[in-house]
């Protein structure tokens, strides 16, 4: 039992995704048990923090951690996990860049609990909102307190590696354990230290199989706008922004495969320093305008920019957050 | 390796030191950046001057340094000056960085404090820059010694002219029928009063004469291509319908065609041509064009006129536009000006008074070989006026419409008053806000115009009405003006309106201007490479502006610049080739996924897509590092030297101040 090395997997700030694409590798999940002790894993075992605490650093080989760091319990567990682990993986979007949570860098935290509390369908006559304290008869009790912004895990910790999308494709994930096996029996090498891995070394479009022309925009629409859609043919050609473009590839291009654009799930292509501006910029360069006027008309047709070329990426940008949810906590 | 860094802190006399400690920025700069290698760093009063560059130069000799800064003026000015001085100290003029601290600093600051500690952050991004510039070697063309000369007014004739008879070749295209542009509207030219048409005319047959110059007129650029020395030019020769090769430009085919129509071009409008027409006696090409929309066979398929009496059989109605392609080295661009639309100033009445006469159907009416064969009459065609009032400034120095000078209308209003009264005895208002005749010999025409006895009133006009308000003001315009001399209002009765309209750019001007690659400015006036020290080139290489293109002018003026710009082009063509910048594009085919966003981006024409490969290359003859598709590539798959994210992160690092060492 002692021979085996040690297997740990976290979820920070993240939906549970991660987890699901980890165990839809099938039967692959058992060279996982085969090869690995698994010795922390709180969505498919039980465990304590601190049973991880009492652990000796280093002493775990193996930790894929999802979920980005939103709170203080969050951070802390990101610290524990990274003293404790030989190799860490920043594991699916939320930790490599933010992801969807990572919107919330738009918006005071205060904000986004306020109106999380106070829309139009919540009924709260009292006006209660979250503490992170609260005296009960049996003591005070805690709960995690929000942080400001949402930060990707290389923002708190030493990352080794950054396995990206939402979630991973399983066929990636088996490839990365199967690495990691092989690398346990000498038979393979880590690949460098920061390496993106599980993916592709170009964009989307190099595994998307739809024609590509020159592209010409006169109109910006929703895919469900669009009718019919012509299956063969460049999404984004069809008005359509299409992030596949500026997408990491490693998907086998699902989206457009199955007839959607791609949302840009698999972050940033290798060099891109921010996501969002070179879509923004690659938008604009097919847009067919001559006045400014049209050119107005047809960004209209983009009507959450952010969210669009931002979706996942938001919190791992060049800005990381907008000035009023950085500067307020 | 570690770099050896010099940067020099210019004072540009009291112009930076002026607002900028720059003894404190240059010994900031060798304390704190002397960790990214600044080895020394100096301030001297004008670095731009000989003295200052041997200093650079002798440290980069004695001090062995790598790369240098120098803080000092924009780039566009000095930066071939530094980047010279360094490569004669043997060091690759691309290792050499000018931080801006004039235009970008001292220029639009005040405050020492303020200037000084910008000035630091600035060189700060360009010490950190400037370790990531990679030594370039530029790159020798040979230079096409064609030139395609556009317009052909007198500028563009001008140009065509000096640059054929030294011996080269020019294609000049001209949009209209024939060449001579404005000049061959007017009747007199000021203040000599020489007949326009006589100065005009032999330089026009000579053009078309010349051996040298291949004339395509009733065509239009329509694509460019290429670069300085290089350009690949499209020009679309509109369907004349009429064989130039057959055609003898005898003039039986105007004669015999049954199809007048008002001519709204040539005679402003006062006048009326034939379907198939020259628009003026002396036209060069003196071969007719066939308007379609108005030709009666066009129209309803019988007719033809023209064809059965022209004796050499040169009217070919199957005619198609053709498309030609030429290569030329350079080009020069002399589109000239639309008049003002005097109908925009609506209380001015053009348009709705009919004796309210646009400064350009004045010329028309005044000319001899015009509508009226000279004789100055009111809408009429027969009542001479008895009083006219010219006004000033039309649609210039007013917010309302155009905010400049236009030059050329005191003068303009000066001849008419001067014409008026010589042909017609008739009393002469001029209505002006400031009277401008500077240039020679032209204030000495204003006072020959007072002295003939025109009258002068100084104000703007606010009105033109035919509203009478007493007996005498009856049948009359009246002029409503405020007497800024005499201060009160006036109400002048006249029977004739001339409205001394300004210039504007062309309607087209920025589509124009976007097809050669230059800048317009605000205004819509294509945009010189300095005001004062290059008027007639552009920032792009190879491409000149002449004449009104380029802003209001007179006819010496626009001689003087079209004569200019030969003289810049003949300059390129004789050194024979061109140092190019190494700052070129280039495709990483690894990571390109050829989803083909940049394919349509480029205006060099310089990206191709491989079929077979499924990804885009750029050649790198074509691509003049502009940038365009290095921001597009959405997989950042496309780098840009002299511009790489390295250089340009470590300069936004060196402006915050990132690469200082806190303690």
């Amino acid at each position: 039992m002692n021979a085996k090395p040690k297997f740990a997997m976290y979820w920070a700030a993240s939906c549970g995704g991660c987890e699901i694409a980890v165990l839809n590798t099938h039967e692959k999940i058992l060279d996982v048990d085969a090869n690995f002790d698994i010795v922390f894993w709180p969505v498919a075992m039980d465990a304590k923090y601190k049973d991880v605490e009492a652990m000796e650093d280093d002493s775990i080989l193996l930790t894929l951690f999802n979920g980005g760091i939103r709170n203080d319990e969050n951070e802390r567990l990101a610290k524990l996990l990274r003293r404790k682990s030989k190799i860490l993986v920043a594991f699916g979007s939320c930790a490599c860049e933010g992801c969807i949570p990572g919107l919330a860098n738009l918006s005071p935290v205060g904000d986004i609990v306020y109106t999380a509390f106070n829309t139009i369908t919540t009924d709260n006559p009292n006006e209660i909102y979250p503490r992170t304290t609260v005296d009960v008869p049996e003591g005070e009790l805690h709960i995690p307190t929000l942080s400001k912004v949402v930060r990707p895990l290389e923002q708190v910790v030493d990352v080794d590696y950054f396995m990206p999308g939402c979630p991973p494709e399983s066929h990636q994930v088996a490839a990365v354990i199967d690495l990691v096996i092989d690398v346990i029996k000498g038979k393979a090498e880590l690949p460098p230290k920061g390496s993106v891995i599980g993916v592709g070394n170009s964009t989307v479009c190099d595994e998307c199989p739809r024609t590509r022309n020159v592209k010409m925009v006169k109109e910006f629409k929703r895919i469900q706008d669009i009718a019919p859609a012509d299956p063969t043919l460049c999404i984004l050609e069809q008005g359509v922004p299409c992030n596949g473009p500026a997408t990491r590839s490693g998907c086998n291009a699902r989206c457009p495969q199955a007839g959607a654009q791609c949302i840009g799930c698999y972050g940033p292509a290798e060099g891109v320093i921010d996501y969002g501006a070179r879509l923004i910029t690659a938008f604009a360069s097919v847009i067919d305008a001559n006045t400014p006027e049209e050119i107005e008309h047809i960004l209209d047709g983009i009507p959450d920019p952010t969210g669009q070329v931002y979706r996942f990426n938001l919190a791992g940008s060049l800005m990381k957050a907008t000035k009023s949810a950085w500067e307020k906590a | 390796m570690t770099e050896r860094i010099g940067v020099y802190v210019c004072h540009c006399g009291t112009n930076i030191a002026g607002t900028v400690d720059v003894v404190d920025v240059a010994n900031w700069a060798a304390e704190k950046l002397k960790h990214q290698g600044v080895v020394i760093a100096r301030e001297y009063k004008f670095m731009c001057s000989s003295l200052g560059q041997e200093l650079i130069e002798k440290d980069i000799k004695e001090l062995g340094l790598t790369r240098v800064v120098v803080a000092a003026c924009s780039p566009h000015l000095h930066e071939k000056t530094f980047r010279t001085a360094a490569k004669n100290a043997g060091l690759n003029p691309y290792l050499v960085e000018l931080a801006s601290i004039r235009e970008q600093v001292s220029w639009v600051h005040s405050d020492k404090t303020i200037g000084t500690a910008k000035s630091k952050a600035v060189v700060s991004g360009a010490v950190s820059r400037v370790i990531e510039n990679a030594a370039l070697e530029e790159i020798k063309v040979p230079i096409n010694p064609n030139t395609l000369v556009v317009g052909g007014g007198i500028a563009g004739i001008q140009s065509a002219l000096e640059i054929a008879n030294a011996g080269f070749h020019v294609y000049l295209v001209e949009r209209e029928p024939s060449i001579g542009g404005h000049m061959s509207q007017f009747d007199k030219t000021f203040p000599t009063l020489d007949c326009s048409a006589c100065i005009l005319t032999p330089r026009m047959v000579e053009v078309g004469t010349h051996p040298n110059i291949t004339l395509l007129t009733w065509s239009e650029v329509t694509n460019v291509a290429g670069y300085v020395g290089n350009f690949h030019v499209t020009i679309n020769k509109k369907a004349r319908f009429v064989n130039e090769e057959l055609c003898t430009g005898c003039g039986i085919c105007q004669e015999k065609c049954p199809k007048k129509v008002i001519d709204d071009v040539y005679e402003a409008g006062l006048g009326y041509r034939k379907a198939v027409y020259t628009p003026f006696a002396q036209a060069v090409p003196n071969f007719p064009v066939m308007d379609k929309e108005n030709c009666t066979y066009f129209i309803k398929g019988t007719c033809k006129a023209c064809e059965k009496f022209c004796p050499t059989n040169a009217i070919d109605f199957t005619q198609q536009d053709q498309l030609i392609n030429i290569d030329v080295g350079n080009i020069i661009l002399a589109t000239g000006y639309d008049l003002f639309d005097a109908r925009r100033v609506s209380s001015y009445g053009y348009g709705r008074l009919p004796n309210v006469f646009t400064s350009i159907e004045f010329e028309r009416l005044s000319n001899a070989a015009g509508p009226t064969s000279g004789n100055i009459v009111l809408r009429d065609g027969k009542t001479t006026p008895k009083s006219v009032g010219i006004i000033h400034c039309v649609g210039s120095r007013d917010k309302n419409f155009n905010n400049y000078c236009s030059v050329i209308c005191c003068m303009q209003g000066l001849k008419f008053a001067h014409l008026v009264h010589e042909r017609t005895g008739a009393t002469v208002y001029n209505f002006y806000i400031d009277m401008r005749t500077a240039y020679k010999a032209y204030d000495e025409f204003y006072q020959r115009v007072l002295e003939e006895g025109t009258l002068f009133v100084r104000g703007k006009v606010a009105e033109v009405t035919n509203a009478a308000r007493k007996e005498s003001e009856k049948g009359k315009l009246i002029i409503q003006v405020e007497d800024t001399l005499a201060g009160k209002q006036r109400r002048i009765p006249v029977d004739m309106v001339i409205l001394s309209s300004g210039l504007q750019p062309r309607a087209d001007s920025k589509e124009v201007g976007k097809m050669f690659g230059i800048s317009c400015s605000m205004d819509g006036w294509f945009t010189e490479r300095h005001p004062k020290l290059d008027p007639v080139a552009t920032m792009t290489e190879g491409i000149f502006i002449v004449g009104c293109a380029q802003g209001p002018k007179d006819i010496p003026s626009s001689v003087a610049q079209g004569a200019a710009a030969a003289a810049r082009v003949l300059d390129k063509i004789l050194q024979k080739e061109v140092m190019l910048e190494p700052i070129k594009a280039s495709i990483n085919k690894e990571t390109c996924s050829g989803c083909r966003i940049c394919n349509g981006l480029c205006p060099f024409n310089a990206i191709a897509y491989i079929e077979d490969d499924k990804i885009s290359d750029i050649n790198p003859a074509l691509c003049q590092g502009c940038g365009t598709c290095v921001a597009a590539c959405p997989a950042g798959a496309i780098s840009g030297t002299g511009f790489s994210d390295a250089q340009i992160m470590a300069q936004i690092d060196g402006l915050l101040l990132r690469n200082l060492i806190t303690a």
